[in-house]
């Protein structure tokens, strides 16, 4: 599964010459409608517009031209990212009946503006509310390593085609968790940085104090040389920061020397399955850390979470949960409908306790630069399973997939989560934490751990 | 604080008839139990005493 090209290896052989971008995708091609029939990641595919475009890109490499860093790279996108010339779904029945995209979104518009060549758009839960990719309307997305289990949600599609290696990277959005959950249990890299460090200009909102755009690739090296193409201030996304870009590709190399990290205890090595705390316990060992650290009030902070999403994303559909309920999602519908009935004060108090909260976690990284945590209780379940039980404890599956990712996206968090197999298991995630802005240091964590894994092969 | 289902079900009612929104009898009691379940996550955010200097993280810039 990871013995295919990662996209730097696939612009280097096409800037090269050693293979046209013709070639790539139309490979790609073949292999999504080979394998996308068991899968089900996609649910529209631009073949036409993608082989016109590789022409285009061979053309140029031919006349002595650099298309950019991302040369002929198949990608695909989740499909609440407009992509120009057709209709952006977000999982739903009822924006099917929106017209196309008259333009990419910024996130789009910057990787094709690099090279890459957009293949085809994902599926997700419906407006990305859930973390488990079984859709109503488009069918469920199965998990590659085992096709009767879930690929996690809601970037579903996004994790799955890149750990079945139908591409070599993709993008989601993560507002609770919905990049790093499928990442780790389809086993590939997921990335959401800090909220407000990407633009989401042209990517559907599901809550919009918490979205974020995110990146998944079977390569931490491609995965910080699109996070770096991605950077940037946009004046079309009024949450996007105005910082100056802070390129993390070129940070890969420096190790780990000086760098503090613990291991988040109380909360977050609670409710999981031994599995996923002997995941991080994988990942402290190779670091060599034996630190922890307990973050307060972890359980509000998801409680918190919970209540804003529950809120914002009510709100954002209230027309359609009044004129045509009947078209949603049933998953997604009540639980809408109950966020639209919620009291002004418990979404305030809320949104007060986030900043509560990110005030304790300042404190925390005036004492550590990296926390680590699992970023699932349990390996991918079963397709269909609502129930399961973990630590002793029957619980509800589909919230709780997020039970270790929500308090840290609550306050925009940067967090990578790395993929960890341990032996005769299914693929697992540690989400790797750094302070608001500090994505250089995660990438340094995580091309650390990389390099020692490849040397232990 | 726990609240007895039958409260629910009226609040979810009222409000939904407030907000002009018509709940289907079909799909009122996932409805009633999804709020049920935001009324218990809620406790855990609303039981907790905030400093009156904490102000909501949500930012507007004029």
């Amino acid at each position: 599964m990871n013995s295919q090209p990662d996209a730097s290896e696939i612009a280097n052989s096409v800037l090269k010459q050693e293979t046209t971008a013709r070639e790539i995708v139309t490979d790609v091609l073949k292999n999504i409608a080979q394998q996308d029939s068991q899968l089900n990641c996609f649910t529209a595919i631009l073949a036409e517009t993608a082989i016109a475009r590789a022409e285009e890109i061979d053309r140029a490499i031919a006349l002595g031209r650099n298309p950019g860093p991302l040369a002929g790279v198949p990608f695909a996108v989740k499909n609440l990212f407009d992509l120009e010339g057709i209709t952006t779904i977000s999982g739903s029945k009822i924006d099917a009946e929106n017209p196309p995209a008259l333009q990419d979104a910024t996130a789009i518009a910057r990787l094709k503006q690099a090279g890459a060549i957009a293949v085809g758009a994902l599926n997700m839960d419906e407006y990305a509310y859930g973390f488990v990719t079984e859709n109503s309307h488009y069918g469920t997305t199965r998990n590659p390593h085992d096709l009767s289990r879930i690929a996690g949600g809601s970037s579903g599609g996004s994790a799955a085609a890149v750990a079945a290696g139908l591409i070599p990277f993709s993008l989601g959005s993560d507002t609770n968790g919905s990049v790093r959950v499928p990442a780790a249990l389809c086993g590939t890299y997921g990335f959401k940085p800090t909220y407000g460090r990407l633009s989401r200009s042209g990517a559907k909102l599901f809550a919009s104090s918490l979205d974020c755009i995110g990146v998944f690739a079977r390569s931490l090296q491609d995965i910080a040389s699109i996070y770096d193409i991605l950077q940037g201030a946009d004046p079309k996304d009024p949450v996007c920061c105005q910082l100056r870009p802070q390129y993390c590709a070129s940070e890969l190399d420096r190790g780990i020397e000086g760098l503090k990290i613990a291991v988040a205890d109380d909360y977050f090595s609670q409710g999981a399955d031994p599995e996923a705390i002997a995941a991080v316990e994988k990942i402290a060992k190779i670091l060599n850390v034996t630190r922890k650290i307990t973050i307060p009030e972890s359980d509000r902070a998801r409680a918190a979470a919970y209540i804003i999403t529950a809120a914002e994303g009510a709100n954002l559909h209230l027309h359609n949960l009044r004129d045509r309920p009947e078209d949603f999602d049933p998953a997604t519908r009540d639980r809408f409908l109950a966020g639209a009935l919620m009291p002004a004060s418990w979404y305030l108090q809320a949104q007060r306790f986030r900043s509560w909260w990110r005030d304790r976690l300042r404190e925390i990284f005036q004492e550590v630069d990296i926390i680590l945590a699992p970023t699932t209780p349990c390996v991918a379940p079963q397709i269909g399973q609502t129930t399961a039980t973990i630590a002793g404890k029957e619980i509800l599956i589909r919230p709780n997939l997020g039970r270790f990712t929500q308090p840290l996206s609550f306050i925009g968090l940067p967090v990578l989560s790395y993929p960890v197999f341990l032996p005769g298991k299914l693929p697992l995630g540690v989400q790797i934490v750094g302070a608001p802005y500090k994505e250089d240091l995660i990438f340094r964590v995580g091309a650390y751990l990389a390099g020692v894994e490849l040397f232990n092969k | 604080m726990k609240h007895k289902k039958t409260e629910i079900a009226e609040y979810v009612q009222k409000t939904a008839e407030l907000l002009d929104i018509e709940i289907k009898s079909e799909y009122l009691p996932e409805v009633v139990e999804n709020f049920t379940k935001i009324a218990e996550i809620a406790t855990l955010v609303t039981e907790f005493n905030l400093p009156e200097t904490i102000e909501p993280a949500a930012t507007f810039k004029p």
